[in-house]
């Protein structure tokens, strides 16, 4: 596959691979956060912790969208669907996700009507096939994913789709890393930028984390060779004390990111004054809400909404992991009470958030070598 | 919120689509937020939630290869010349 | 006297659709629930067939039933499906087909036209396997139950001589074998179910593996330790079965496992992993290493074994785990997944 099999050639990695164990200076511990739950998905499914030296730390970050959606949420949406004729329809990261009855897949094998899809467009058809009935789509996502939401809720006014609404869940990258920044337990020497948002958001948006805060961030992408790549220029500026915004992404990332999806968005969206952040609280303007000239397409506007709000167990420890001021094992009920097959937190559902991360590539294998029953 | 494949584009349709083309597999595409690149037959794009979302630079991703492999190459480079006493260390 | 009790520690409320796709939530519920209750406590892991003694003679049997939408796709369909997954799960158990029983249940307002292709696939299915149909039954159900038709298939075999497969004969340097490339039943339905809007030039790999699986009992015999064909829930469920039968570690090299370009292409689209899709026409072997070459070559040169690989080897550690490698040194944990593999976007 192009641009794809070249970023993962076994002599390349081995290059980056080799750099980053002659870079890092043995005197020293970093601590490396990647901001993205794709990120973590890739360290963790390429085995990249594998190549580092003990003393690279990688860290992981809040960016995954379903992993800090608070559980009410989902209730509230399911709320919804329940209210009969209405077609529930999301991403397939969105069916295991518990919700306080259950999960949409649960509900699904209760008869309820709920689709997976691949894209909001795909959501949209469904409403254009399906005239006498709702079609709801749930919308996750960070800027990556909210300029297509936008575009596809242009169209349905364009085309007069009245059967389309849109529960929208977007969030922001800026301020959950600004969270970390702000939160006293976190110390993070330098990030590894989200390459997919920022093709959006471009690189501008991160520059106070390096002029502010004087930490290095480097926009990455996905294979392991980017991402290896990434954390050379990380140690690069941290040896030399430097703190910049650096594009690793450059076949990709534009510096000034996208501006028709950035007119999109500002077309459909606006920031919600605040918005909940599973274990992470309140965040003010984190979240995009739809504007009343699109309304009529916004589910929390034509139906009743209960508004549920539904606190975590005391044990779970969601909000620890997601600011990186955990590690998943660390958490009490981690491969107890909360597994991929009974999930208390979306952490260890999203095939991106650390937990499911952790316990679907690496657990076992730590266990099983350190000869400990797992 | 991450999950972008490079595609190709096959062919352009009215109304902002595009057929793309992964490996053999296939998807009508909309390339609504590209106009401003003018998309073309043979180009390559980031696909996102059936969405394309950036245009591929060819020379950028061949550039950086390039640079990684080459990796290694100056360091050994540097020692030899710090060896012979050329560079001030 | 009083008998053990059953240990019944299937706890969930209601059955749901990962019960049934082949990963974790199958295993709990069939050990759990189904297997303490119908065979009480069990000497020997379950697998694929079962071989009983009738009378001093060995005979092998299964059964399995198969619910697939749609009904028809590329390069097969529910019959054949039928045929030749009942006639794969004995050749696995080391058992060559003789005969099957098939029972239908039918959806009232099925059009015949389709019933009868069905039938038709299965003949012809059934001749290319080699086995007669001895049976049946038919029963139909009201309009709006049975997704238009669900076939059980129950086969009866005899053993093929020479082979003694168990999880507990595994070695660590044993060679871990595949008959070919993965992935393309699995993607193939995905992609005809139309919900995803994806094509592809891609087939169903359903196929009888019985002609491959002599070929390797001819060639290696005794040395060939353990067999099965990864159908719902993939490789990485199989392997993770003898994984945790054998207690040992199946280590999987990355880059020798066969995949379709296309197949490929697909699962990156969607987010999956090809360990995790379903094939019909394809098995695994454990063999003894000084028998792996001679393995290998008896399945390339006997037709449809042309991609045939080994994929890895056992390893003592780590133990009960399935682990991949990549050629640049990188591993994971390959695990079985909870229920179906989802389409993902992040």
């Amino acid at each position: 596959m192009k641009f794809v099999d070249e970023f993962r050639e076994p002599e390349v990695i081995a290059k980056a691979s080799a750099e980053i164990q002659r870079l890092a200076d043995p005197n020293r511990h970093y601590r490396l956060m990647e901001v993205c739950g794709g990120h973590t998905h890739a360290i963790y499914r390429f085995g990249l912790k594998d190549l580092l030296p003990p003393n690279v730390e990688l860290v992981h970050g809040p960016g995954c969208p379903v992993c800090v959606l608070p559980m009410g949420r989902i209730d509230d949406a399911l709320s919804i669907a329940a209210q009969g004729n209405v077609i529930f329809a999301a991403f397939g990261d969105m069916m295991r996700v518990p919700g306080a009855n259950g999960s949409p897949l649960q509900h699904k094998a209760r008869g309820m009507d709920i689709r997976i899809v691949y894209s909001p467009s795909d959501a949209l058809r469904l409403a254009v096939q399906n005239p006498e009935k709702h079609v709801m789509f749930f919308a996750i996502g960070f800027e990556t994913t909210a300029p297509s939401t936008a575009l596809t809720l242009m169209r349905a006014k364009k085309d007069g789709i009245k059967n389309f609404l849109v529960f929208s869940n977007h969030v922001t990258i800026i301020p959950a890393i600004r969270a970390i920044l702000d939160s006293p337990d976190m110390r993070i020497d330098a990030f590894i930028g989200p390459g997919h948002v920022s093709t959006v958001i471009g690189c501008r948006p991160y520059e106070w984390i390096a002029k502010n805060e004087g930490r290095p961030i480097v926009v990455s992408g996905f294979e392991p060779v980017d991402v290896l790549q990434a954390i050379v220029m990380l140690l690069r500026q941290l040896d030399k004390g430097d703190a910049k915004v650096e594009n690793q992404y450059t076949r990709v990332v534009p510096w000034e990111g996208n501006r028709a999806a950035l007119k999109a968005i500002g077309e459909v969206f606006e920031l919600r004054p605040y918005f909940e952040w599973r274990g992470m609280g309140f965040i003010s303007q984190s979240a995009l809400s739809i504007r009343p000239a699109y309304a009529e397409w916004d589910a929390e506007k034509r139906f009743q909404v209960p508004g549920v709000r539904v606190t975590d167990p005391k044990a779970a420890q969601c909000g620890e992991v997601l600011k990186g001021v955990l590690k998943p094992a660390q958490c009490k009920l981690f491969g107890k009470e909360c597994t991929p097959e009974h999930p208390i937190g979306a952490l260890m559902v999203s095939s991106e958030g650390s937990c499911a991360a952790y316990y679907n590539f690496e657990y076992r294998k730590a266990a099983a070598l350190a000869g400990t029953p797992s | 919120m991450c999950l972008a494949i490079p595609a190709k584009i096959v062919e352009l349709y009215p109304e902002d689509q595009a057929l793309v083309e992964v490996a053999g597999v296939r998807r009508h595409v909309n390339i609504g937020l590209l106009q401003e690149e003018q998309p073309a037959a043979g180009d390559w794009v980031l696909v996102h939630v059936g969405f394309a979302m950036s245009k591929i630079s060819e020379e950028q991703a061949q550039d950086q290869i390039r640079v990684l492999k080459m990796l290694g190459e100056q360091d050994a480079a540097e020692e030899e010349a710090r060896n012979y006493g050329l560079n001030d260390s | 006297m009083t008998a053990a009790l059953p240990k019944i520690s299937f706890r969930d409320p209601q059955i749901e659709m990962a019960h049934g796709a082949g990963g974790k939530a199958s295993r709990r519920l069939i050990d759990g629930l189904i297997a303490p209750l119908l065979c009480g406590p069990l000497t020997e892991p379950l697998g694929d067939a079962a071989h009983i003694d009738l009378n001093g003679t060995r005979i092998a049997i299964t059964a399995d039933s198969f619910v697939v939408q749609p009904l028809r796709f590329p390069g097969g369909s529910i019959g054949e499906l039928a045929v030749n997954g009942t006639v794969n799960d004995l050749a696995v158990s080391g058992a060559r087909a003789q005969a099957l029983l098939v029972t239908y249940v039918l959806e009232a307002g099925l059009a015949t036209s389709v019933l009868e292709a069905e039938i038709r696939a299965m003949a012809d299915a059934a001749a290319r396997a080699g086995v007669v149909i001895a049976g049946g039954d038919t029963k139909v159900v009201e309009n709006g139950k049975a997704d238009r038709m669900y076939i059980t298939t129950a086969g009866i075999g005899a053993p093929i001589p020479g082979l003694a497969l168990s999880a507990a004969s595994v070695r660590p340097g044993d060679k871990i074998l595949l008959s070919g490339p993965i992935g393309d039943h699995g993607i193939t339905v995905l992609l005809a179910r139309g919900e995803l809007d994806f094509e592809a030039e891609l087939c169903s790999d359903t196929r009888s593996v019985l002609p491959l699986v002599e070929a390797l009992a001819e060639a290696a015999g005794p040395a060939i330790r353990w067999m099965r064909d990864p159908t719902r829930g993939g490789v990485a469920t199989s392997l993770n079965e003898l994984a945790r039968d054998c207690k040992l570690s199946v280590a999987l090299i990355e880059e020798r496992i066969p995949v379709r370009d296309v197949v490929r292409g697909a699962c990156e689209l969607l987010g999956l992993d090809p360990l995790h899709i379903a094939n019909e026409g394809q098995f695994l072997a454990v063999v003894a290493e000084d028998h792996a070459e001679a393995a290998l070559q008896a399945l390339r040169n006997t037709p449809g074994g042309d991609d045939a690989a080994i994929i890895g080897e056992i390893r003592e550690q780590p133990a009960a785990t399935v682990l991949g490698v990549a050629g640049y040194g990188g591993t994971r944990v390959i695990d079985m997944l909870v229920g179906d593999p989802l389409p993902r976007i992040c």
